[in-house]
């Protein structure tokens, strides 16, 4: 490829720098742009038009000037070299690495943009990974292929709910298969990403993940870039290595303020909030890149991180993740003040692939019943919490005053669990009948009455038993 | 030959293009990725590509087809998966050999090589009108396709035989020259098919669940919104629709959705078997699945692809329902284009010319009947999807949507987080169809269906503006007959409006066991109400052991109808037996 360098930036607008009598640039292909001081940053071409080029740098602009600048086209889309010694490797926002180790020598170049999956040529996710979370493994069970984010809110321990799941996520197979995870940092702070490095270390961890690390003091153009180098490098192992990828991205929210901070200094049509119109298009390339393919033994799963902006779900960043994700998982701000963890306000998460992964020969055939029987029951429990705080708890009738105090232990021991306390499906489950079984019986009509003999019944005192 | 000048994303410009018109296919670039010409200034036109515009350089050609943005129709639809603009999954999966959607892929919608045998209807010599039955195919085990006259005139020759779709079947001449007719057709997208004319529809569309057929019907050629914030149940409603509407066919859009959806609607539905027929539902069924990650000009054709097809089945005479989930990314697709067109926006950056949009699209909908002589009657039922930000329906795709269309499903979150399914709410969603339908039910199901719906809608009023007084003073202060309305309302819902779509028999309910179950609990109400009058304590009443057979009506399968229809009789003597008690 032949390298045009030009020396005729005509503007700089906030990160846009605009080159004009070129020729033959491609749309979003990338640039090197050269201070007169000698540094490097790289760019992307934004608009193409006749004898005129819009880059958008990856960096400040400090230091670019218009005489004595130069830019060199580079001829092709931002690419990233993978190979498998990635794993165990730390890099940067703009995957360079950041742990003094030596280069990459890349197996192969892929586009970091990758490409849309084809929907004929997707597996539908079916095999159910054991968090050890009951929150997650009983109500909003996570399968290989799902993009299940974390709705989050400041001051809230999705860090730690993160790492737990990384720690003790697993499937429950025969043979074993070979897993790593892909983390990327967008945007948080030194000591988040340190709090992750830290625990990758402890449990060994580090060996089998590939980090990107993308920190508050760097440039917010990268964030841009950092997650999807992050999903190439998974889709590589995945697809290419026959690898069970974990993706983990934190922070979404700090993604899509960069978005905006772009939109803003191209001086586009703002939609919601200031956000662009085509936020939903633009985080579906990211979210899209999960899932299963026929034919292939790897998986890409999806765990993002967001928090939400005032705890408000319908913030844009939260609504349009919750319209392209497979379900979430809501921090809630209540629990955690009750020094419940993990705080998993379970009534608005949702799994939506949860039926692929449950089930007779997947999980336990009663697992469907017993999470909708504890649903609708803490539901039934919530509402009465309210209502007993007009009336107070002795207008409630004896059946009431059951599901209160039934709302009260699930929170307690169900939703409650230590930092490395991983419980197994059977465990969540019994714990789940356990709890049911200070309900009457006549108020489980979720669940399939063959069931409620077969599991439910050990929970119940013996009298009780009896009249069942 | 044209030149690109300017590219920004998906909106290119180009100059210079021969003999182009407004909304003319394109081949773009080296790749010859395809767009459609959408305003045109001078010498100048501007292309929104389907594809993927990285690496396009200004210079690079650009070549009009001479054709508009066009779907083939012809044997074969059924069965197919396509994207936005008809171009076929499979036949993309094995062209590039990759799972990935690669560029400039350019694949046939339907097989040219196949050979259909066609049973010629017609004869030759006779005088054919317009949209007339010329032959049949069988397409698939469950549909056969017609050929119809593309004009009136006389049939010269038409030939039973295998034939692919390019070749000639018939000979019709007409104003003294003769047209060969072969069986495949090609359609401007955005144009509604002729019809002869457009019907009232007064004909339910059965959905076999509880609360659309029993409190909200759809009609046949009617439409109905579903908006719902993420998470309410949207998808797993339109997919239920599918799967157990009483249409011959389905159009599926996944338009701007997610990818493992679709991949869930494709490994469902061939090994979903079509109660009626015994054969899988796939033979009846054409997806259309242009995920959020695919690109987003083609997101905006895919409704018209979709509904285009629609209509050239309902023109053989079936009726058809047409899902499109969802409409809010059509229409942000819409808006990202107008953006890049630097259009004066209207509200929230919506294009001002949104709702004639959907108007239009919605519009197309209806019972018909069709074109040619032989009086055959169509339908083309739309249910769409809509997913307003926030789940805050005062936004303009929802409100332009509820403007056109007449059943309104009012999905919730509240509802859903207790696992409320379909979470539709009761008070909220209206149909507008129910009355004219009121007729139809009466004569097919029960005439006290109507009754029966009206005293349980009552009951769910009662029991709404009694919850506001139990807020304030808890229930225990309501007088009994209240406090039993409490009871029966939470007996509707739990056991009638609840239906899980999980569950292999409560999945489908047929109006028959609708009615049943509604009866009994109605019947189960009027006892109740008339016990306390005796004096029976509401205690003893609310723990009756028949209300938990009631709770278990849904898991009657359909060839047990009886054991619903004996609890009647069961719930009178249960009562019987606690008057004398007392």
């Amino acid at each position: 490829m032949m390298m045009r360098e030009y020396k005729t930036i005509t503007k700089i607008a906030g990160p846009l720098v605009f080159v004009s009598d070129v020729s033959d640039v491609g749309y979003n292909e990338m640039a090197e742009v050269a201070l007169p001081n000698g540094e490097r940053r790289m760019g992307q071409v934004l608009e193409s038009s006749k004898g005129l080029a819009v880059i958008q740098l990856f960096g400040p602009t400090a230091g670019v000037n218009i005489s004595g600048t130069k830019v060199k086209f580079l001829g092709e889309t931002m690419m990233l070299g993978v190979s498998p010694d990635m794993l165990g490797r730390v890099f940067d926002g703009m995957g360079r690495p950041r742990d003094k180790g030596p280069k990459i020598v890349p197996e192969k170049r892929v586009d970091i943009n990758g490409a849309p999956i084809n929907p004929y040529s997707r597996d539908s996710p079916k095999d159910f990974i054991q968090t050890g979370v009951s929150t997650i493994d009983g109500l909003n069970t996570l399968v290989r292929g799902q993009k299940l984010p974390i709705f989050s809110g400041s001051g809230l321990p999705h860090n730690a709910l993160a790492v737990q799941i990384a720690r003790q996520a697993k499937v429950i197979s025969k043979e074993k298969e070979p897993f790593a995870v892909v983390f990327a940092a967008v945007g948080i702070t030194h000591e988040e990403a340190a709090y992750f490095m830290r625990d990758f270390k402890k449990t060994g961890a580090l060996s089998r993940a590939v980090l990107f690390l993308n920190l508050a003091d760097d440039p917010s153009v990268e964030r841009i870039i950092t997650p999807r180098l992050a999903l190439s490098t998974a889709e590589y192992l995945a697809y290419e290595k026959d690898m069970h990828v974990l993706v983990i991205i934190t922070d979404m929210t700090n993604y899509c303020e960069a978005l905006r901070e772009i939109a803003a200094a191209r001086e586009e049509v703002p939609g919601r909030r200031g956000y662009p119109g085509y936020m939903y298009t633009d985080l579906s390339t990211i979210y899209e890149r999960a899932g299963r393919i026929r034919g292939k033994k790897g998986t890409v799963t999806q765990l993002s991180i967001l928090t939400m902006p005032g705890d408000d779900i319908t913030h844009p960043i939260a609504d349009l993740t919750g319209y392209i994700t497979e379900g979430q998982i809501v921090l809630g701000r209540d629990l955690h003040r009750k020094a419940i963890y993990p705080p998993v306000d379970v009534l608005p998460c949702l799994s939506r692939l949860m039926n692929l992964g449950i089930g007779k020969e997947r999980t336990r055939e009663d697992h469907r019943g017993v999470a909708d029987q504890l649903y609708a029951g803490y539901a039934t429990g919530r509402d009465l919490r309210a209502l007993s705080a007009v009336v107070g708890a002795e207008a409630l009738s004896e059946t009431d005053r059951k599901y209160l105090e039934f709302a009260d232990a699930f929170e307690d021991k169900f939703i409650r669990q230590g930092h490395d306390q991983d419980r197994s499906i059977e465990q969540t489950l019994d714990l789940g009948w356990e709890l049911l079984s200070a309900l009457p019986p006549g108020e489980l009509t979720r669940v399939k009455k063959d069931f409620i003999a077969k599991y439910g019944k050990k929970f119940r005192k013996e009298e009780e038993a009896k009249k069942e | 030959m044209g030149k690109l000048v300017k590219i920004s994303g998906p909106v290119v410009e180009a100059e210079g293009v021969a003999n182009a018109s407004m909304y003319d296919v394109v081949k773009v670039g080296k790749l010859e990725l395809t767009g459609e010409i959408i305003r045109m200034i001078g010498d100048k036109v501007t292309v929104q590509v389907y594809e993927d515009t990285s690496g396009l350089k200004p210079g690079e050609k650009v070549e009009t087809t001479g054709l508009p943005l066009s779907v083939e129709l012809g044997p074969g639809l059924l069965t197919s998966i396509y994207d936005g603009i008809q171009r076929p999954l499979a036949g993309i999966a094995d062209k590039s050999g990759s799972a990935f959607i690669a560029r400039g892929v350019s694949v046939a919608p339907l097989d040219h090589s196949r050979k259909w045998d066609f049973d010629a209807v017609a004869k030759s010599g006779s005088r054919v009108k317009k949209g007339d039955v010329l032959g049949t195919v069988q397409e698939t085990d469950l549909i056969l396709h017609k050929i119809l006259a593309p004009m009136e005139g006389e049939v010269r020759s038409v030939k039973s035989g295998r034939y692919t779709i390019d070749e000639t079947v018939a000979v019709l001449e007409s104003g003294g020259r003769s047209h060969e007719v072969s069986m495949l057709k090609k359609h401007f997208v955005r144009k509604a098919l002729e019809v002869s004319e457009k019907l009232d529809p007064d004909i339910p569309l059965i959905t076999g669940q509880r609360v659309v057929d029993t409190f909200f019907p759809i009609a046949k050629g009617g439409t109905c919104a579903i908006p719902g914030p993420f998470g309410s149940g949207k998808t797993v409603a339109q997919q239920q629709f599918a799967k157990w509407s009483d249409t011959q066919i389905v159009v599926y859009i996944g338009c701007g959705e997610r990818g493992n959806e679709m991949t869930e609607v494709l490994t469902e539905f061939p090994h979903l078997v079509d109660p009626k027929s015994g054969k899988p539902l796939m033979m009846r069924t054409v997806l259309i699945a242009n995920t959020s990650n695919m690109p987003v000009a083609a997101r905006e054709a895919s409704i018209y692809t979709g509904i285009t097809i629609a209509e050239y089945y309902r023109d053989m005479g079936y009726d058809v329902a047409l899902m499109a989930d969802s409409t809010s990314r059509w229409a942000e697709a819409m808006r990202e284009i107008g953006g890049r067109l630097e259009e004066m926006p209207g509200e929230e950056g919506y294009p001002a010319y949104l709702a004639r949009r959907l108007a239009e699209f919605y519009e197309r909908a209806g019972r018909v009947r069709c074109l040619g002589s032989d009086e055959r009657y169509g339908s083309v039922t739309i249910i769409g999807a809509v997913s307003p930000p926030g789940g805050d329906i005062n936004e303009p795709v929802s409100q332009n949507t509820l403007r056109v269309t007449k059943v309104y499903l009012a999905l919730e979150a509240a509802l859903a987080q207790r696992r409320h399914f379909p979470a539709f709410h009761w008070l909220r969603s209206y149909s507008l169809y129910a009355q004219t339908l009121d007729k139809w039910y009466v004569q097919n199901v029960s005439s006290d269906w109507v009754a029966l719906r009206t005293e349980a809608m009552q009951l769910l009023q009662k029991e709404a503006e009694l919850q506001e007084v139990v807020q304030l003073v808890g229930p225990d202060a309501l007088p009994e007959k209240e406090q039993m309305v409490l009871t029966v309302a939470k007996m509707i819902r739990e056991d009638f409006l609840q239906q899980s779509a999980y569950h292999e028999i409560d999945t489908y309910a047929s109006l028959r066991k609708q009615y049943l179950m509604l009866r009994n609990v109605i019947k189960f109400h009027g006892r109740a109400i008339s016990a306390i009058d005796l004096g029976v304590q509401l205690k003893r009443i609310v723990s009756m052991p028949v209300r938990e057979r009631i709770a278990r009506m849904k898991e009657t399968p359909e060839e047990q109808l009886g054991q619903i229809e004996s609890l009647n009789a069961q719930i009178d003597s249960d009562f019987d037996a606690l008057g004398q008690k007392e």
